[in-house]
């Protein structure tokens, strides 16, 4: 145990004070950093006023939303398939339609749209419906609490005492906003928020990226050793599968730490140049209605908040709805399907470098192991369109591709059982594959100047250690 | 007392038996030559010994215990294909590897700068190996396989690749290691420096050993009986002054001496052979003709597989 943490440590060392490991470093979180900005930035450019169609079956909102530089909200007081209509015959933008729940407070909205509503707008509708519920019920839950108290209740007594953290606790809300597309025939098609759709392609795309990278690595290491001949030298002291495992967790490693700093720099750049531009990220009048932090406080507090924080803080939207993403599920999954993809493709590759004298010879056994990456990431598309079809469930659960495919899934909803047996499966199939690689490995590191084929990686499983 | 014993190990291979019930008995304190042609199992030997690869069957006792794990830090081992990598500093990586057979770091630091003053190479401490020349990659490649100092140490054709220089080091060290109770084993194609360093040989020869035992008592085993005289030339020919059984070889004559082998009948003394001659002639030298290993390695080799003799 105590050999396979010497390794880990030489194969982390050594790859972290490279300098292109530095390079790296600097250079992804610029471009990180860009894809972010990027699209904020053009996505709160708007040069026309638009006409948002407001159709409240609650009553509750109706009246909440207030008109900006971009939008204009008009009450409507129709069914709504007459507005409907009015949205098709007209040049309005968009119709929010906030269906009358009978049990509970209203928790959703749809937003009907001929074109893609932009974030902001998304963010705007669902930011002022999420304080308007948590207000209303906070005063109930006041009022509840009055009673409770002292049915003698001073009004002199100043409302923020009676506020308890179960208040707080009750009170949180979440509004889910469905987008639908309204198109030229008038058929409706679901669309997704798009920013949540676009955090799970990044997740898989990083996690594709970093197979190939640290997968590559990890080959690379292995023909290292092999060409400078110290693997020998090496074997006579620990066991093969040690040194194999001891190099892939220690590049693992190396993968952690650098994504870890990309995600520290990135949201340093972002932090930056977000202070350096505020005007660009500010929304001009939508900061009154709510501020980030705000849907936990009392109402009363957050009036005052708000004007505080609306001077000193310019937030933006965009941020808003990246933070309203479920990030711990996200973040959980995206974890946990990198480190599995890794693990399982960098054992494979250990195997393609321990049955090579160069990395010139690698190309015929490079194939089948990048060929299920390359597939699901060209699946991507495909899956999110369908992300419920059958394919995408096989895709995500099959542990070849379920690390790349499973990442664009989960933004859509996953069931919790193709979730559990998808991380089931890519356990099993990491330790199938190192098995496999382990096996091809302790023969292949002291074969040299053979040409391997296909027959003889199969024989050498066979034989005995 | 032997340090290692192999007890009728074989190892086979998908198309081929690389040993085949192969026992050898190394004994402690002692310079063990393992000997054989290309191809014959040596390394194969020399990988189940160092726990790289298992035997199939028979079984292996390290100092008396069946051979574990744990005993790699109890062995030191100089493959045929060594190297180091290239991109690491030369005292980090001697520091890496000597903690991998289990040196402590301090102990190791300390150690090093001992072996690194003794070979005058203190100043490469933090050069990259890429950097040394390949006589100096050897040394820090010596110093590597003994900074954990071993009880067994394994050297697979310790000469090939080395400079003379290095040569006549390593050959010290080993005397040295000998000395200071440690066993080296050490397969080879050089007979000359077995002739020089080994106690012990066994040969290997297509997967099996042929012969095995002390240096001197192979030679005895394989002397001939024969003798070689030196003698001032005379127009007769010398198979007429012999006893009968002694027979005369062959003569050759040089710049008036002439040089005569004759073999003995078993059991015959050599004084036998002076007696006859010396009334007839006047005799500058005596000497038995002992087999070279070489010689022996040649025969048994060719003994075993005729076909391969226009090689060798």
């Amino acid at each position: 145990m105590q050999k396979i943490f010497l390794i880990i440590k030489r194969e982390y060392l050594t790859r972290v004070k490279k300098r292109s490991f530095l390079v790296m470093t600097i250079l992804g979180p610029l471009l990180m950093a860009a894809l972010f900005i990027v699209p904020v930035y053009l996505a709160t450019r708007t040069d026309e006023e638009k006409v948002v169609d407001v159709v409240d079956e609650t009553g509750w909102f109706i009246h909440k939303f207030e008109n900006n530089d971009n939008y204009k909200f008009v009450p409507l007081y129709t069914d709504l398939e007459t507005a409907k209509e009015t949205l098709k015959s007209s040049k309005d933008h968009a119709l929010l339609y906030i269906p009358l729940t009978q049990v509970t407070v209203p928790s959703s909205a749809i937003l009907y749209s001929d074109g893609q509503p932009s974030i902001n707008l998304k963010s705007y509708i669902t930011g002022v419906m999420t304080r308007e519920i948590e207000n209303q019920k906070l005063a109930a839950e006041i009022k509840k609490e009055i009673q409770r108290r002292n049915p003698g209740y001073k009004s002199n007594e100043s409302e923020e005492t009676l506020i308890s953290e179960t208040i707080l606790k009750n009170i949180k809300s979440t509004i889910t906003l469905t987008t639908i597309k309204i198109e030229e025939g008038g058929k409706e098609a679901k669309s997704y928020t798009e920013l949540s759709m676009a955090v799970g392609l990044f997740g898989s795309i990083m996690i594709y990226f970093f197979i190939f990278m640290f997968g590559a690595q990890v080959m690379r290491g292995v023909i290292e050793e092999k060409t400078s001949r110290i693997i020998e030298v090496i074997v006579s002291s620990v066991k093969p599968f040690q040194l194999m495992m001891g190099k892939i967790l220690g590049i693992a490693l190396v993968g952690l730490t650098q994504f870890l700093l990309w995600v520290l720099f990135t949201a340093a750049i972002v932090t930056v140049v977000q202070s350096a531009f505020p005007e660009k990220f500010k929304q001009n009048n939508t900061e009154q209605g709510f501020a980030p932090g705000s849907q936990m406080m009392p109402a009363t507090q957050t009036e005052k908040k708000d004007q505080a924080t609306a001077a000193e803080n310019p937030s933006n939207e965009i941020f808003e709805a990246i933070h309203s993403i479920n990030y711990g599920a996200m973040i959980g999954a995206f974890i946990f399907f990198f480190i599995g993809g890794y693990l399982l493709y960098a054992a494979l590759f250990a195997a393609i470098g321990s049955a090579v004298d160069s990395e010139a010879d690698t190309q015929q056994f490079m194939l089948p192991v990048t060929i299920p990456l390359i597939f699901s990431i060209v699946m991507a598309q495909y899956v999110i369109n369908n992300p419920d079809g059958p394919l995408s469930f096989w895709l995500s659960i099959i542990p070849l591709t379920s690390p790349v495919i499973m990442m664009i899934r989960i933004p859509f909803g996953v069931p919790i059982g193709d979730l559990a047996l998808s991380a089931g499966l890519l356990i099993a199939g990491f330790l199938g594959t190192t098995w496999l690689a382990a096996r091809i490995y302790r023969t292949g590191i002291l074969m040299y100047g053979k040409k391997v084929s296909y027959r003889e990686l199969a024989k050498w499983l066979f034989y005995r250690s | 007392m032997s340090i290692i014993t192999v007890n009728s190990v074989t190892k086979h291979y998908a198309n081929h038996t690389a040993l085949d019930k192969v026992s050898i008995d190394v004994p402690e304190q002692s310079i063990f030559g393992l000997l054989g042609p290309n191809g014959a199992g040596k390394t194969t030997l020399i990988r189940i010994v160092n726990q790289i690869i298992g035997p199939d069957e028979g079984e292996i006792m390290f100092m008396g215990e069946k051979l574990r794990q744990e005993h790699v830090s109890l062995i030191g081992y100089l493959p045929e294909e060594r190297g180091l990598y290239k991109k690491m500093n030369v005292g980090e990586q001697a520091l890496y590897l000597a903690q991998l057979k289990g040196v402590p770091r301090h102990e190791a630091t300390k150690r090093l700068k001992v072996w690194f003053e003794k070979f005058e190479i203190q100043s490469w401490w933090n050069r990259k190996v890429e950097e040394l020349s390949k006589g100096m990659q050897q040394k820090v490649q010596f110093i590597v396989t003994v900074i954990h100092e071993p009880r067994l140490l394994i050297f697979d054709e310790p000469f090939s690749g080395f400079d003379p220089i290095n040569v006549n080091l390593l050959k010290e060290e080993i005397f040295e290691i000998r000395k200071n109770g440690g066993t080296v084993i050490f397969s080879t194609h050089n007979m000359a420096s077995v002739e020089e360093l080994c106690d012990h040989i066994a040969l290997i020869n297509r997967s099996r050993k042929i012969l095995d035992g002390s240096v001197k008592a192979i030679k005895n085993t394989y002397k001939a009986n024969l003798f070689e005289v030196e003698y001032v030339s005379v127009p007769d020919d010398l198979a007429g002054f012999l006893p009968p059984g002694f027979t005369l070889e062959n003569t050759s004559h040089n710049e008036g001496l002439s040089n005569a082998r004759i073999k003995l009948p078993v059991g015959a003394s050599p004084n036998v052979l002076l007696g006859c001659l010396m009334p007839h002639l006047t005799i500058h030298a005596m000497n038995e003709i002992i087999p070279s290993m070489n010689e022996i390695f040649i025969t048994t080799v060719n003994g075993e597989n005729p076909e391969v003799s226009e090689n060798l």
